[in-house]
């Protein structure tokens, strides 16, 4: 137990310096949110709407809205910075797919090949369901069958 | 053959078919857009204190490399950098360097460890990185003396890489063309149509391509 809290200890004293000078650029960039002016609540959910369609370029799975990374949060700033500029939410999509290719978006646009992507889910589900009624009709005929097959032989019993 | 029988292989043979196909891709090598690209310029102030503009540099093959101090990666190429730029003095060649996601005393602490003389302007905000369509570091584009991005390598550079690039862009007269391949084609690149990065001339020239790390 004593080993178990010293080793606690230890990673607490430690990880301050582990972090580095990535925790004192956290700091700073997070300072310079703070000195941000108030919100626009519809500006910031149009930057919400935009950043949930564009992937994080440092960690794939994440959108740049949901992203914690520096680069996401930078991202999130320029969209803002575009918009207020006028620019339109296609137009700031445009500027990232430019730069990125279409593999920022999220969900692939729904052209060319792409269409794979969006109608291969419907034939799978669509054939599965058919798979399963034929299946299924199959079965009952064939219950039916020897349903039939055992009442005409006087065997009602064996149902 | 009944239905049934046929069923299953047609569509278990197109399943294996793409999986065996998704298998020989390496989902790391993303396809960027920026090779034929003009460069996008910037200004932006130098750790030394400067201020510098990407399109003063118009006339020279620059060789912009995104790095960051705490970037293991970037520590492997950076010799080679210091090589080309003693290799290349003379010349119409630029080697510059664009921290990222770094402060700058952490940034002057390891160019004056690691050595090299070139300039390395601070990206705050990381505009000139998303302008750039920076994933991680270390990311490296080869700019001709025309100022169109002729290849972008993620990961570090190696030394035959770097000397078959920017002696073919040296060679070369502005507005002509390097391919996926990083053979010389004439004419103006316009749009997507030149190589980009984890493509032939990294491959051949023995680099270990990957993807940035933050």
């Amino acid at each position: 137990m004593a080993t178990r809290i010293t080793l606690f200890l230890l990673l607490l004293a430690v990880s301050p310096a582990v972090e580095g000078s990535g925790f004192a650029f956290a700091q700073e960039t997070q300072e310079a949110a703070a000195t941000m002016p108030a919100e626009d609540p519809e500006l910031e959910a149009q930057v919400r709407r935009i950043a949930a369609k564009l992937r994080c370029p440092t960690c794939r799975a994440l959108s740049v809205q949901d992203s914690p990374s520096g680069m996401a949060q930078e991202m999130r700033s320029l969209i803002r910075e575009q918009l207020l500029a006028g620019k339109t939410p296609a137009e700031v999509e445009a500027y990232f797919v430019e730069r990125y290719g279409e593999w920022i978006l999220l969900e692939p646009k729904a052209e060319g090949f792409n269409w794979a992507v969006w109608l291969l889910p419907v034939f799978l589900l669509l054939g599965g369901l058919a798979f399963v009624l034929i299946t299924a009709r199959r079965w009952v005929r064939e219950g039916q069958a020897r349903a039939a097959a055992l009442v005409k032989e006087g065997q009602e019993g064996e149902l | 053959m009944s239905l049934k029988k046929l069923l299953i292989p047609a569509t278990a043979i197109p399943i294996v078919a793409l999986l065996a196909y998704g298998l020989t891709r390496d989902p790391n090598m993303i396809e960027s857009p920026l090779p034929g690209h003009e460069a996008f310029d910037f200004t932006s102030a130098t750790l030394d204190g400067d201020t510098l503009s990407l399109a003063d540099l118009r006339g020279k093959v620059v060789v912009i490399n995104f790095w960051a101090s705490w970037c293991i990666a970037c520590i492997d190429e950076h010799q080679v950098f210091v090589e080309a730029e003693r290799y290349y003095a003379g010349q119409d060649f630029q080697m510059l360097g664009v921290v990222y996601q770094d402060t700058p005393e952490n940034a002057r602490r390891w160019m004056a460890r690691r050595g090299g003389n070139w300039p390395s302007v601070i990206d705050p905000s990381s505009r000139i990185a998303i302008d750039y369509g920076v994933y991680g570091v270390p990311e490296t584009y080869f700019i001709d003396k025309g100022g169109w991005i002729q290849h972008k390598q993620i990961g570090p550079v190696n030394t035959l890489l770097m000397r078959d690039l920017v002696d073919r862009l040296l060679a070369e007269s502005p507005g002509t063309e390097v391919t996926s391949t990083g053979a010389l084609e004439g004419g103006v690149p316009t749009g997507r149509s030149a190589g980009h990065t984890g493509d032939a001339a990294g491959q051949a020239a023995g680099s270990d391509t990957q993807e940035g790390q933050p």
